[in-house]
């Protein structure tokens, strides 16, 4: 089983008329995911390739029975994109677009948690999600992954997320879904919720997260890991030598003061019993050793 | 984007936050013509964005010209944990009562916003949270709700300040979080907040960081703060070629596509016993001339030695990554070999176009770890 997204997820595109919206959407669909719809005001009535363009996200809800929505809109259109999709009645947003303001972000966070407690947000800032064999939405290289699991793959940085991918596959291990929850400040999702996805699900037998430096979030994911993960968990943390009071390219990726540091994070990762890898190419050797040991492998 | 104090103030004036007043210098007789407008006493302040100016000798009280000349003289130039003070703050002396402490920040765990309120000011107030944590008055704020003026009460009242300065402070948290939210700030701070013999409550000084994404909608506010270069030349360069870039110290020049993958290049490099040179993230939709831009803006830097460009194609296809080096070395007279790895999207194709331009000047690794090690190799050998 996949997380979050399978081949019955029918994605509407917001921003399919745009030139990356183009052509990351027509990549997902040449992978096989649904995409059933776009959405342009402006261009309501005609069509991306023969995928139907709505005036809006509940037109495509309605007539296109899209279930999730790809955001993929410049950054001031964000927000109220993320907003209008949660509104129109899709229940999963993959949010792509990055520097979306912070205070927007928690606007955005708290809005969706009140209004909208049914609906998932991936993202904002985030590489997108892939579930191998089913359904790709977003960025990841698909060339890189192998269906069939049974790792999950949870990570804030889409590129390191790929290359976790390569190095499981060039082991000849495949994945159930890689989650990206990207590098901003306020995710709408956390590890600890798709750690919780990859726990419940059968075909998961290991779970690998990549985290980086800033904000506190791996060492809640540790906290819940200690308590609600059963499964093995490898983990990976990005910027072990970044200097504080820098923002290493991503918005959250930040050491203020002594807080949010990689050393931090990765001793309370390794305090519950994650395999914590010293740099992305050991990834692949973890899995597999933790993999063997459950006897997974 | 870190303002100085003085712009932090001009920044609180704009939303009404009583503060003293002053005026800003950068020279010493501009700092006299300054107190002389003002009136003494007056406090010459060291303009640098780190903290412990007081104890470094970057603040001083001046009763005359004379005093204002000598410690203008002194401060201007100042080298304070490797600031050097090119601009002073001449402010109004203040007779003070009792100091607070105020902020307005973002809870990324919580994800709500989060007010500090303490009548332990003027002081470090990480070590006030470690000694005395119930000296502190929290709130999180909901950013849908914001701060209404009973919850703006409730937490005034929570920090057990003197009762002259509740009504006073009640409507500066109140001004403060507009300010915040207004600006998009991603920290508000005013560290002390006085309370003077009379009575009144005033921002004595002020720390506001305001958020990079967010520029679009304030390009007044951020045309209001302009030399604001980045310390490093080089920062300031790649920030005018839109990359995202961090300057470090060693001789191992870095790109990398996606901050992950750039931190852990970064990471990778002084695992093998190399120094980097830099963070590079040339970015999700990096285009060739991307690619030339980051070439370039590393190949100005004198210490780099060899360029380790580690790329793994997801949103940047790695065909346009080798047209981009390629074009970059036609472009750019390099001064150090280029050591490349590319996997993912159009790799085969991106691998290619690099392999019929393969030289001493232009290696390529399967792996990442052989890449820097390769590049650490020749970095040491130069």
């Amino acid at each position: 089983m996949a997380v979050f997204v399978d081949e019955n997820t029918r994605v509407v595109v917001q921003g399919l008329t745009g030139s990356q919206g183009r052509f990351y959407g027509l990549r997902n669909r040449d992978y096989g995911t649904q995409i059933v719809a776009g959405t342009n005001p402006r261009k309501a009535g005609t069509d991306v390739e023969g995928i139907p363009i709505y005036a809006t996200v509940a037109e495509a809800v309605e007539q296109a029975g899209a279930n999730t929505s790809f955001v993929i809109v410049p950054s001031a259109f964000a927000a109220d994109a993320v907003l209008e999709a949660a509104a129109g009645g899709v229940k999963l947003i993959v949010c792509v677009t990055e520097h979306i303001p912070a205070h927007d972000q928690a606007r955005i966070y708290n809005t969706l948690k009140r209004d909208y407690p049914d609906v998932t947000m991936l993202g904002p800032n985030c590489a997108g999600i892939l579930s191998p064999g089913k359904a790709n939405i977003g960025f990841t290289p698909t060339e890189v992954a192998k269906p069939g699991g049974p790792v999950g793959v949870v990570s804030r940085s889409g590129t390191l997320a790929y290359q976790a991918l390569y190095e499981l596959t060039a082991a000849g291990i495949g994945q159930t879904t890689c989650v990206g929850i990207g590098g901003d400040p306020v995710p709408g999702t956390s590890f600890i919720d798709a750690l919780a996805a990859f726990e419940a699900d059968p075909e998961t037998k290991a779970i690998v997260l990549i985290g980086e430096i800033g904000g506190s979030a791996e060492e809640e994911a540790a906290e819940y890991i200690q308590d609600n993960v059963s499964k093995p968990v490898v983990a990976y943390i990005a910027g072990v030598t970044a200097p504080p009071g820098k923002k290493m390219g991503h918005a959250g990726a930040i050491i203020s003061g002594n807080k949010g540091t990689a050393s931090a994070k990765m001793d309370a990762l390794t305090a519950v019993g994650a395999r914590v890898a010293q740099n992305p190419t050991e990834i692949g050797g973890l899995v597999q050793e933790a993999l063997k040991e459950i006897g997974a492998l | 984007m870190d303002l100085f104090e003085y712009q932090g103030k001009q920044y609180f004036e704009r939303f009404g936050i009583p503060i003293s007043p002053g005026g800003v210098a950068d020279s010493v007789e501009e700092a006299v013509e300054q107190a002389e407008k003002i009136g003494y006493p007056v406090v010459v302040k060291a303009q640098v964005q780190v903290g412990g100016r007081g104890k470094a000798g970057g603040i001083k009280l001046a009763n005359d010209a004379d005093e204002v000349r000598l410690h203008a003289g002194n401060i201007l130039g100042m080298d304070i944990k490797g600031h050097v003070v090119r601009r002073l703050w001449i402010e109004q002396a203040s007779d003070i009562e009792a100091e607070y402490y105020v902020s307005l920040t973002l809870d990324r765990s919580k994800k709500l916003h989060f007010g500090m309120l303490s009548a332990q000011g003027g002081v470090d107030i990480e070590q006030v949270a470690e000694e005395s944590p119930d000296a502190i008055a929290k709130i999180w704020i909901d950013p849908v709700d914001g701060l209404t003026p009973e919850s703006a009460r409730a937490w005034v009242q929570a920090a057990d300040l003197d009762p002259r300065a509740e009504d006073a402070t009640v409507d500066i948290v109140q001004k403060l979080y507009t300010c915040y939210i207004e600006g998009d700030a991603t920290l508000a701070e005013i560290n002390p907040l006085i309370l003077t013999p009379d009575g009144e409550v005033r921002a004595l000084d002020a720390k506001v960081s305001l958020d990079y994404a967010a520029v679009y909608r304030h390009q007044e506010i951020w045309g209001a703060f302009d030399g604001l270069e980045p310390h490093d030349e080089r920062e300031r360069r790649a920030s005018e070629l839109g990359l995202q870039y961090v300057g470090l110290e060693g001789s191992v020049g870095i790109i990398a596509n996606g901050a992950g993958l750039a931190m852990s290049t970064v990471d990778i490099v002084n695992q093998v016993g190399g120094k980097p040179a830099n963070f590079l993230d040339i970015g999700g939709g990096a285009s060739a001339d991307h690619m030339a831009n980051a070439l370039t803006v590393i190949n100005e830097d004198e210490n780099v030695k060899a360029i380790f460009i580690n790329i793994f194609g997801g949103i940047t296809r790695c065909d346009e990554v080798a047209r981009g080096i390629i074009q970059a070395m036609e472009r750019v007279e390099l001064k150090s070999p280029i050591i490349a790895r590319l996997d993912g999207t159009n790799a085969t194709e991106g691998r290619a176009i690099l392999k019929e331009n393969e030289s001493e000047r232009l290696q390529m690794r399967e792996d990442m770890l052989s890449a820097a090690n390769a590049a650490v190799k020749i970095a040491g050998e130069s």
